[in-house]
C-alpha cells in the first residue's frame, strides 16, 4: 500500500526543508484578458509554507481567474509563475497536480454518477489499473480518519450532501499529494457548523505542512481563519495585510474603494426601518401551501409536509442550505414539478399540478435560482425575453401574429425603467452581462405589478450593486403589496429582508420565527437540523 | 420428431447469432465512444467501408484476415477523423455524424463499383469449438461459427470489465459524465474522447468486414441496410452497457431470422413477403420504446456530457 | 526585444462577411478534396468541374434541370427548417417523401382514377401532405412522450416507407401493362401535373414551394406559435417555464415537415414519373440533401433559395458525373457529405478567432 509521500519525490527533499515563511508559490505580473473584460491585471501574489492566505474581493473581481491560472485551467497572458523556486508553465490542471497543487471548486466538481472511491481513483497515479477501487477505500479511511473528514467511500457522489462532497474533494487533493490547496468558495453551499468543521481541517492540515489558498467573499470568514490577507478588486491587486493587523472597515475600503461609505448590507437596514415608521400592514393571504410532498430527481421525497402562507405586503423567508428541499419546493408551487400530495393555492385558487401556464395568469413572478437554464433564452433577442410570459395575450400579440410595434415599444420603455443597459433591444440577450441579465429578468417579470413574486435566491454571483439593487427592488414591491416568498442560503440576507423565517432542512420547516426574534446563530444550528423545544417559543410564527 | 424440432432451435440460435453479431460488434464500439461523451451517427457510413475495404482485400489476397486487418484499420481511421471534427473542432455531433455517413456510402460504392455482386471465394469459415459444441442444441447454437463471432464472445466480457473495473474505464465514464470535473482532476479528457471514438469505429468496420465476409460473402452497395442505425438504437436500449448489448443484439438477429422463414407462410396466404423487411426497423422502434421506459423508470440516462463539445475554461 | 504570442479566444460576433466568406471557403476545400478523387481516377478535375458547372449552370438545358431538382430539394427543405429550428432532428425526409408518392398514386390510379385535373390534383396534393405529415407523427409522438431519440425513430420510418414501397410496386400495385416489372401502370393523364412548355418542370409544385418560402419565413418570425418553436428549440426550460406546450409544439413542427416532404413526394411520381417505382428512382437522396441545404441556410427560410439552386446545380452535375465519367451516382453522397463535414468542421472559425498580441502593448492584429 503505498501512501501518497512518494508522490512528490523530486520534492520530497525540497519540501522536508522547508520552514515557515519560505515562498512556495510566487505568481508576477499575471495578466488575463478575456473577451471584453481585463480578468487580471499585473497581479502579484505569494503563498508561504504552512500559511492561510486568504484572496478577498467581491464577485468578478478575478479571484477564480487568478487560481484558476495557477492551476493550469488557463494560461496568463502576462507574467510568470514560481513554485517551489522553479518557473512552472502549466498547460492542464495534469501539470499543476503533478506538482502537488490541488484545487477544490466553488462546486466540488465531481462525477455524480461513480462512487467516491471511483472518483478519488481516477485521478490517482499510485492507483492500480486493475480493480483501483479496493486499495482507494483504504486510503479514503486512513486519510479520513488522520484529519477528521469523514465519507463513506462506497457512496454514489450525488447521495452526497454538499458538505460531504466537499469533504470529498479535499480529501482527493490530499491523497493527490498535494500540499499547496486553493479552496474556492469553500462555505458557499455549508452550514455554519460545517463551517467550522471545515476550518478546524484547515488549521489541520497546516499544521502537517500544507500551505492554503483560500478564497472568498465574506468578510467574517477571512478575518477569523487567514494569516494573511490579499485583495484584489476589478482584476487589480489592492494589496496584502496581515489578517492581526486588518479590520472589517479596512477590508471593505480595499475591496469596494473609497467611494462606497456603508459596509455590505447596512444599507438596507435603513430603507428596512423605512417600511416599518410607515406602518406597513399585511394584508391577505396570496400564497397557501398546505402539507406538500415533492419527488425529487432521483424519486426520492424531497419536500416532506411543508405548509405555510405568505400574504401581501410581507417577505416570507426560506433560509436552508442548498439541497434541503428548496429548488422542488419552489418548482412545485410554481408549476414546473409535480406535487405527489398537498395543495397550493394561489389567491385562493387551487393551482396544484396545473402547469405553470395556470400560475403564470395568476399573476405570479419567479425569478429562478438558475437564470440562464430558466429564465431567459440567450440567443434570442432582449424584446423576445421580454415577452416571454406575455406574448399570447393582446396587445402583444393578435389570434395568430405577434405585434411587434407594439412591442419594440413596450421593451424600450421596460429597459429606460428597469435600467437595461444594451445599445439596441435586437441585441441577442447572451451579450449582456450578468447584473443586466438579471434585470431583464427582473423587469419581464415585475412589469405586470405581480400579486406574488418567487425570489429563488436573487442576488446569488451579483456583484454589490447589484445585489442592493435587487434586493432594494424587493421592499419597493413589497410596499407596493406584493405577497414575495424569498428563498436562500444566505442567512444574513433573509434576517435582513424577511418579516417571517422559516428554516427548511431534510424538506421540513424546522420553525417559523418572525424575524424581529431572529437569532442567526439559532437558526444556522437549525439550518443542520438542530431541533430546539418547543417551550422557547409562541406560535407568533404559525399564523392560520 | 423431436430431433427436427431441436434442429430447428440450434439453428435458429445460430443464424440469430450470425445476424446479431455485426450489431454487437458496431454498437460495443460506440457504447464505449458514447460513454466518453461522443455521439457517432457515421456507423452505417463506416461499417459501408469497412465491408468493402475488408472485402476487396479479402478477394485480392485470397486471405479474409488480412480483410479483417485492413477493415480495422479503415474504420479506425474514419473514427479518427470523426474525433478529430468532434473533438477539435468542436463541431456539431449530429451533423459530423451525418456526413460521415454520406462519406462513407459515397467512398464505398466508388471504392467497390467494381466488385458489384462478386462474391467472396474463400469467405470466413466457420469452426467447431471442441468439446462444446458438442453439447445439444446449445453446441451448434453458439459454437459452430468463424472466428470473428468467438472474438465478439471475449470482447464482451472484456469490453464490460474494462468499463466497470480498470482505472481507464473509471476515467472513461467520468469523461462522459462530467469532462470539466475529470479535467480538473487531471484526466486527458481530449484523448480519452480520441482513443474512444477511434476505436468505436474500428469495431464498426470490424461489424461491417463480418458483413462481407462471413455472413453475406460479397459486396454490393449498401449491404449494410441500416445495421448502423440499429446499431445506435441498440446503444440505447442496452443502456450504454456491454452485456445488456448482446442481449439487444442477438434479439435483433432473430429478426433477421423471422423475415426468412415466415416468408412461406404469409406466401401461403398470398401476401407478398417482402413486408417483412420491415420487421428489423418496426423492432428497432419498439427497442427504443422500451429502451427510453426503462430509463424513465430507473433513472439513468445517456452520459450527461453527449454530444457537447468540453472546452477547458468555458 | 518584443515577444509574440498566439492566442485563441472566443468571439461572440461575427461580421457579416465572414459568415459568408467561411462557408465558401468550406465548400472549395470540399470541392479540391474531390478534385483529388478525380485526379486518383484518371480525370482532369478541372476539365470535369468546368463541364459540371457549365453543364448544371450555364445552359438553359441545366438550369431547367436545376429547376426541377430544386423543387423537392426546396420543399423539403422548407420542412425541415421547421424542425430544426425547434431542435427536432428530422432525418426522415426522405421516408415521409415517399408516403406523400405512395398517397397520390393511390388517388391517381385507384381512389380518383378518371376523375378531371382539377380534382385529382388538388386530392394528391392535399393526401400527399396528410400521409407525409402522418409519418412524421409516430416519431414526433414517441418524442414528446417517451422521450425516444427521433433520429433513430425518423430514420427507421425511411426504411420502412422504403419496403412498404417496394411490397406495393411488387405486389398489390403492379402494373399491369408493364411486363412483370416492379412499377405500378401509368398515371391517367389527368393526374398528370401540367409542366411548363418545353420544360420538365411541374410548376404547380414549383408555385406551392415558391409561396410557402415568404410562408414559413414569416410563420417563424412573426407567429405566435413560430416563437414559441424557437424559444422550445434554444431553451426547452424556459419554454416550460413559460407555459410551452412541448407536445403542441412537437407535433405542428413535424406534420409541417412532413407534409411538406410528403407534397415534394406527389410532386416526383405526379410530375416526373407520373407512377410509383423503385425508391431510389424517385428520390435521389432529396431528404438528406436537404439536411445540407437547410444546415448552409442557417435555417433561414429566404437562403434557402440561393442554397437549393445551388444544390440542384449539384445534383445534376451529379448525372453529368454518372453518365460522362462513368462513376456511381452515389458519388453525389461523397460529395454532400464531405461540404457537410466542410461546413461543420469550419463552423469553429465562426467561433473562435487567432490573435496575435506583441507583449507589453494593447497592439494585436486580428487574424482568422
Amino acid at each position: 500500500m503505498k501512501s501518497s509521500k512518494y508522490y512528490l519525490s523530486p520534492f520530497s527533499q525540497t519540501l522536508s526543508s522547508l520552514k515557515k515563511g519560505d515562498i512556495v508559490v510566487l505568481m508576477k505580473g499575471i495578466t488575463k484578458r478575456f473577451p471584453g473584460v481585463i480578468a487580471n491585471y499585473k497581479i502579484d501574489f505569494d503563498l508561504r509554507y504552512g500559511e492561510i492566505h486568504a484572496l478577498l474581493g467581491e464577485n468578478g473581481a478575478g479571484k477564480t481567474t487568478l487560481v484558476s491560472i495557477l492551476y493550469g485551467i488557463h494560461q496568463p497572458d502576462e507574467g510568470e509563475i514560481y513554485v517551489y523556486g522553479k518557473r512552472v508553465h502549466f498547460r492542464s490542471p495534469r501539470d499543476a497536480i503533478r506538482m502537488g497543487i490541488g484545487m477544490v471548486h466553488q462546486h466540488p466538481r465531481l462525477i455524480d454518477t461513480l462512487t467516491v472511491a471511483e472518483n478519488i481513483a481516477l485521478s490517482l497515479k499510485d492507483a492500480p489499473f486493475i480493480n483501483p477501487v479496493p486499495n482507494v477505500e483504504e486510503l479514503i479511511k486512513e486519510y479520513s480518519e488522520k484529519y477528521g473528514l469523514k465519507v463513506d467511500p462506497k457512496a454514489k457522489v450525488w447521495q452526497l450532501s454538499a458538505g460531504e462532497k466537499q469533504r470529498v474533494a479535499i480529501l482527493r487533493t490530499l491523497i493527490s499529494g498535494a500540499k499547496i490547496l486553493i479552496l474556492d468558495e469553500p462555505t458557499t453551499s455549508l452550514s455554519p457548523p460545517e463551517r467550522n468543521d471545515l476550518f478546524e481541517a484547515m488549521k489541520a492540515l497546516v499544521e502537517e505542512g500544507a500551505s492554503i489558498i483560500f478564497i472568498s467573499h465574506k468578510l467574517k470568514e477571512v478575518l477569523g481563519i487567514s494569516d494573511r490577507i490579499t485583495v484584489l478588486r476589478k482584476g487589480r491587486k489592492v494589496g496584502t495585510v496581515s489578517a492581526e493587523e486588518s479590520s472589517p472597515e479596512l477590508l471593505i475600503k480595499m475591496m469596494l474603494g473609497e467611494s462606497k461609505p456603508m459596509s455590505i448590507g447596512l444599507g438596507l437596514g435603513k430603507a428596512k426601518d423605512q417600511l416599518h415608521k410607515v406602518g406597513h400592514k399585511v394584508g391577505k393571504k396570496i400564497l397557501e401551501v398546505h402539507n406538500l410532498y415533492v419527488l425529487g430527481d432521483r424519486g426520492e421525497v424531497a419536500v416532506k409536509g411543508v405548509s405555510f402562507e405568505v400574504r401581501e405586503g410581507e417577505i416570507f423567508g426560506i433560509v436552508g442550505v442548498p439541497g434541503n428541499g428548496q429548488r422542488e419546493l419552489v418548482e412545485a408551487i410554481v408549476g414546473l414539478r409535480k406535487a405527489l400530495k398537498g395543495v397550493i393555492r394561489i389567491s385562493g385558487v387551487d393551482i396544484t399540478n396545473k402547469g405553470p401556464l395556470a400560475v403564470i395568469n395568476m399573476g405570479v413572478a419567479y425569478i429562478p435560482e438558475d437564470r440562464i437554464k430558466y429564465g431567459l433564452v440567450l440567443d434570442l433577442t432582449i424584446a423576445e425575453n421580454l415577452i416571454l410570459k406575455d406574448y399570447r395575450r393582446p396587445p402583444f400579440s393578435g389570434r395568430i401574429m405577434l405585434n411587434t410595434s407594439y412591442i419594440s415599444k413596450w421593451c424600450l420603455d421596460l429597459m429606460r425603467r428597469y435600467d437595461i443597459k444594451t445599445p439596441d433591444i435586437n441585441t441577442p440577450v447572451k451579450y449582456l452581462s450578468g447584473g443586466n441579465l438579471q434585470r431583464v429578468i427582473l423587469a419581464r417579470e415585475f412589469s405586470h405589478n405581480p400579486k406574488l413574486i418567487i425570489a429563488f435566491r436573487p442576488t446569488y454571483g451579483l456583484d454589490v450593486a447589484a445585489t442592493e439593487y435587487v434586493q432594494k427592488l424587493l421592499l419597493q414591491e413589497k410596499q407596493r403589496g406584493a405577497a414575495i416568498l424569498l428563498i436562500s442560503e444566505d442567512l444574513d440576507e433573509i434576517i435582513e429582508l424577511s418579516d417571517r423565517i422559516a428554516v427548511m432542512f431534510e424538506g421540513k420547516f424546522m420553525d417559523i420565527v418572525p424575524a424581529g426574534r431572529a437569532d442567526a446563530e439559532r437558526l444556522g444550528l437549525m439550518m443542520m437540523g438542530v431541533r430546539f423545544h418547543e417551550e422557547d417559543k409562541d406560535t407568533c410564527g404559525k399564523s392560520l | 420428431m423431436t430431433n427436427v424440432i431441436a434442429k430447428q432451435i440450434a439453428l435458429f440460435i445460430n443464424i440469430s447469432i450470425k445476424a446479431g453479431t455485426p450489431l454487437l460488434l458496431a454498437s460495443l464500439g460506440e457504447i464505449y465512444a458514447e460513454r466518453s461523451g461522443i455521439l457517432n451517427l457515421g456507423l452505417e457510413g463506416i461499417m459501408l467501408v469497412g465491408a468493402v475495404t475488408g472485402f476487396i482485400l479479402a478477394h485480392s489476397t485470397g486471405n479474409p484476415l488480412i480483410g479483417i486487418i485492413v477493415s480495422l484499420l479503415a474504420g479506425a481511421l474514419m473514427g479518427l477523423m470523426h474525433a478529430f471534427v468532434c473533438v477539435t473542432l468542436r463541431a456539431n455531433q449530429v451533423v459530423a455524424g451525418l456526413a460521415l455517413v454520406m462519406i462513407g456510402t459515397g467512398l464505398s460504392s466508388l471504392l467497390g463499383r467494381s466488385y458489384v455482386g462478386v462474391a467472396l471465394e474463400k469467405p470466413l469459415r466457420p469452426l467447431k469449438i471442441p468439446v462444446l459444441s458438442e453439447i445439444p442444441i446449445l453446441g451448434e447454437g453458439f459454437f459452430y461459427h468463424d472466428i470473428l463471432i468467438y472474438t465478439s464472445y471475449v470482447l464482451v466480457p472484456l469490453l464490460w470489465f474494462i468499463l466497470y473495473k480498470t482505472k481507464v474505464g473509471i476515467q472513461i465514464r467520468a469523461v462522459g459524465e462530467n469532462p470539466a470535473a475529470a479535467d480538473s482532476m487531471g484526466v486527458n479528457v481530449y484523448l480519452i474522447r480520441y482513443a474512444c471514438t477511434i476505436f468505436g469505429g474500428s469495431l464498426a468496420g470490424l461489424a461491417g468486414a463480418y458483413i462481407s465476409l462471413a455472413y453475406t460473402p460479397m459486396w454490393m452497395e449498401g449491404i449494410t441496410v441500416g445495421k448502423g442505425w440499429i446499431a445506435l438504437a441498440l446503444v440505447i436500449f442496452a443502456m450504454w452497457d456491454p452485456l445488456r448489448a448482446v442481449l439487444g443484439a442477438y434479439l435483433f438477429g432473430t429478426t433477421d431470422v423471422l423475415q426468412y422463414w415466415l416468408q412461406m407462410p404469409l406466401q401461403r396466404r398470398g401476401i407478398d413477403p417482402s413486408i417483412l423487411g420491415t420487421l428489423p426497423y418496426i423492432a428497432t422502434i419498439i427497442a427504443l420504446l422500451i429502451g427510453s421506459f426503462e430509463r424513465i423508470r430507473k433513472r439513468i440516462g445517456a452520459p450527461a456530457s453527449l454530444g457537447k463539445p468540453y472546452v477547458r475554461g468555458e | 526585444m518584443k515577444k509574440i504570442r498566439i492566442r485563441v479566444e472566443r468571439v461572440y460576433e461575427v461580421p457579416l462577411w465572414l459568415r459568408i466568406v467561411i462557408p465558401i471557403i468550406a465548400i472549395l476545400v470540399a470541392l479540391s478534396i474531390v478534385a483529388i478523387i478525380f485526379l486518383i481516377q484518371g480525370i482532369n478535375p478541372i476539365i470535369a468541374y468546368a463541364e459540371i458547372f457549365h453543364d448544371a449552370f450555364l445552359t438553359t438545358y441545366g438550369i431547367k434541370f436545376n429547376v426541377v431538382k430544386l423543387i423537392p430539394l426546396l420543399l423539403c427543405s422548407l420542412g425541415l427548417s421547421v424542425a430544426f429550428k425547434a431542435n427536432v432532428w428530422n432525418i426522415g425526409a426522405e421516408g415521409q417523401l415517399l408516403m406523400g408518392a405512395i398517397a397520390a398514386t393511390w388517388i391517381a390510379l385507384f381512389k380518383l382514377k378518371g376523375y378531371p385535373s382539377y380534382i385529382v390534383i388538388p386530392a394528391m396534393y392535399v393526401l400527399g401532405f396528410i400521409f407525409g405529415a402522418l409519418w412524421a407523427l409516430i416519431p414526433a409522438l414517441l418524442k414528446a412522450k417517451f422521450e425516444v431519440n427521433e433520429i433513430i425513430t425518423t430514420l427507421m420510418m425511411n426504411y420502412i416507407a422504403m419496403k412498404l414501397v417496394l411490397f406495393l410496386i411488387y405486389g398489390p400495385w403492379r402494373g399491369t401493362t408493364t411486363w412483370k416489372y416492379p412499377i405500378t401502370d401509368e398515371f391517367p393523364a389527368e393526374a398528370q401535373l401540367p409542366l411548363i412548355p418545353g420544360t420538365l418542370i411541374h410548376w404547380p409544385s414549383l408555385l406551392i414551394a415558391l409561396i410557402l418560402v415568404p410562408v414559413i419565413y414569416l410563420f417563424l418570425k412573426k407567429t405566435k406559435i413560430g416563437y414559441e418553436i424557437s424559444v422550445f428549440g434554444l431553451n426547452p426550460n424556459a419554454a416550460r417555464y413559460a407555459g410551452i406546450n412541448k407536445t403542441k409544439v412537437l407535433v405542428i413542427v413535424m406534420l409541417i415537415s412532413g407534409g411538406l416532404a410528403g407534397i415534394a413526394g406527389v410532386g416526383e411520381v405526379a410530375g416526373i414519373h407520373h407512377r410509383l417505382r423503385y425508391p431510389s428512382s424517385i428520390s435521389s437522396g432529396y431528404g438528406y440533401t436537404a439536411i445540407i441545404t437547410t444546415w448552409l441556410a442557417k435555417l433561414n427560410p429566404l437562403l434557402l433559395l440561393p442554397t437549393t439552386f445551388f444544390f440542384g446545380g449539384l445534383l445534376v452535375g451529379g448525372d453529368v458525373i454518372k453518365i460522362d465519367l462513368r462513376l456511381p451516382s452515389s458519388v453525389v453522397y461523397l460529395f454532400n457529405g464531405l461540404i457537410l463535414t466542410s461546413l461543420v468542421s469550419s463552423d469553429i472559425l465562426l467561433r473562435y478567432r487567432i490573435r496575435l498580441l506583441v507583449v507589453g502593448e494593447e497592439d494585436d492584429k486580428c487574424h482568422s
